[in-house]
């Protein structure tokens, strides 16, 4: 867990966008993500979260600073990356083994593959579906299943071709307490039989606190870093352990972090709340 | 059970009391044949010009159908283009929308001039009708595609055309389905107007005939035979639906499909 190779390596970065570049999302963002390591972002709303998931990913270009993933400087959309967001954006005319292998379809080598190997290629997605309990639940539609299992096969769908990135915007945001707890543990499960790095965008402190090796608090629009926490707790993490008070104290000190933010944007600008 | 059969048979039903309403009021105002003729009249010609109606009818069938095929992959391919390319919804989009506005009757002169009279300028007023819907409701389609779709896509290398035939066209389906009623109507008025314009052969021919010669009970044949026909059309087109976007009404006896 602890290798320290660098993975994704943000300096000065800056982007802005609208009508003549007048609303800047984020400045003067620097931000390192270490190889296998598990990132957390948080911050006030509309500071630029999913912009930096963008930005990352190489969806698209900043304005100004540099960004390099792999010791290169990212020019164009990232191929190893798995994304996953607050919608679960399954196509609803496929069953959910078809849509967890929609990745392999597209991506290379796989796409070479696929049609010769679609049985093999079948088996791994339902036994990805397995792991997040999903066994079941292969040849459903997906409205035949609730929120918290499209969340799950969404998660699938970004892990299916084995991406050494994944980026996940909020993918828990929309769901029910029990459920979101629920996929916490999924998807600690997932990364402790295979490590790969990890990007969350949330504004679930607990969240945060519970499921990353660090956590990145961004400010006000313009979003950059403005203070970095390391999670001292030992894996697995149980749901107890978030009782704890080490842990209650740590989420406190993010939230205070967020809420002299939030004060000090209040005063700054009144305008542009809202937009994430 | 009992509702699902009433259900069932109320479109029948409505058609006929349409009928015996029309009878009746005809009956009781003593409307003149060739002003209104009743439904029994109009029935009886049916029975007894049966070889020329079915001849027309065969005719303006048949051009029809050649007309609203052309238009399927006209405007599939304008929709897909517009649809899939902000430069080509900015440049064609206002062009289609002012052609789309343009009485097609003016146009039916201009096709005769360059292609004479009958089957060809038919075929082509039918596919200038219909056309338009289908090729905007394919662009809607692809134009409407979730933002973090994309994104996953993209981020996954995802090249145009996988774009557009593992999300963009799928997605689009029930707005095409549901195109093709519209535009198998549309093609119907498009190849009546031009028959009988500048025709030798077809429903609308016939019409403008027999009203010439005031034989009026024809006409109302003749309308009649049309909108069977259309009404047979948008069926089939809805069945098709049915069958191939169950996904988005979400019909529970798809489990069994594949």
């Amino acid at each position: 867990m602890q290798a320290s190779e660098t993975l994704v390596d943000m300096r000065g970065v800056r982007l802005a966008f609208g009508r003549r570049n007048v609303t800047v999302a984020v400045e003067n963002l620097d931000l390192a993500v270490r190889k296998d390591e598990f990132v957390a972002v948080v911050g006030p709303s509309g500071c630029g979260k999913s912009t930096l998931m963008k930005l990352m990913t190489g969806l698209v270009m900043p304005n100004a600073g540099t960004i390099a993933v792999n010791g290169q400087t990212v020019t164009g959309p990232l191929s190893f990356v798995g994304m996953a967001f607050q919608n679960p954006t399954l196509l609803p005319w496929r069953r959910t083994l078809a849509n967890v292998m929609l990745p392999l379809e597209i991506v290379e080598p796989h796409r070479r593959r696929f049609r010769r190997e679609r049985a093999a290629y079948a088996e791994q997605a339902r036994a990805l579906l397995k792991t997040v309990g999903l066994g079941g639940f292969a040849d459903k539609y997906p409205w035949q299943l609730s929120g918290g299992m499209q969340q799950r096969a969404s998660l699938c769908r970004a892990l299916i071709h084995g991406p050494s990135l994944l980026m996940l915007d909020e993918p828990f945001g929309a769901l029910d307490a029990f459920t979101r707890e629920e996929l916490w543990d999924v998807l600690q499960a997932i990364r402790a039989r295979r490590a790969f790095t990890t990007v969350l965008v949330t504004h679930d402190l607990r969240e945060a606190v519970y499921l990353a090796d660090t956590v990145h608090v961004m400010s006000a629009r313009p979003g950059r870093i403005i203070a970095s926490y390391t999670v001292p707790f030992r894996r697995p993490r149980t749901l107890k352990s978030t009782f704890e008070p080490a842990f209650a104290d740590l989420v406190q000190r993010i939230r205070d972090d967020i809420h002299t933010e939030r004060e000090a944007d209040a005063v700054a600008v009144g305008d542009d709340e809202g937009a994430a | 059970m009992r509702t699902e059969i009433i259900e069932r048979a109320m479109p029948w039903i409505a058609v006929v009391l349409l009928f015996v309403v029309w009878e009746i009021a005809c009956t009781v105002f003593a409307v003149p044949e060739f002003i209104l003729p009743k439904p029994s009249q109009v029935a009886r010609v049916l029975v007894t010009s049966a070889g020329p109606i079915w001849f027309h009818a065969r005719e303006t069938l048949i051009t029809t159908l050649i007309g609203f095929g052309v238009s399927i992959g006209v405007g599939v391919l304008l929709g897909v283009a517009v649809g899939s390319s902000r430069l080509a919804y900015r440049s064609f989009y206002p062009m289609l929308v002012g052609f789309n506005s343009v009485p097609k009757v003016a146009i039916v002169p201009v096709l005769v001039v360059w292609f004479g009279i009958g089957f060809l300028p038919a075929v082509i007023t039918a596919f200038l009708m219909s056309f338009f819907p289908i090729a905007v409701n394919v662009a809607t389609g692809l134009a409407t595609v979730e933002p973090e779709l994309e994104d996953v896509l993209r981020s996954l290398g995802a090249k145009k055309r996988d774009f557009i035939l593992k999300v963009g066209l799928p997605r689009a389906m029930p707005y095409f389905f549901a195109s093709l009623k519209v535009a198998v109507t549309l093609a119907f008025v498009g190849s009546v107007i031009s028959e009988s314009i500048a025709s030798e052969k077809g429903i609308g021919t016939m019409m403008v005939q027999a009203s010439a010669d005031f034989r009026i009970p024809l006409v109302f044949a003749g309308l009649l035979v049309t909108a069977a026909m259309g009404i047979g059309m948008y069926a089939i087109f809805a069945a098709i639906e049915r069958r191939m976007t169950g996904w988005a009404t979400r019909r529970m006896d798809l489990e069994g499909m594949d």
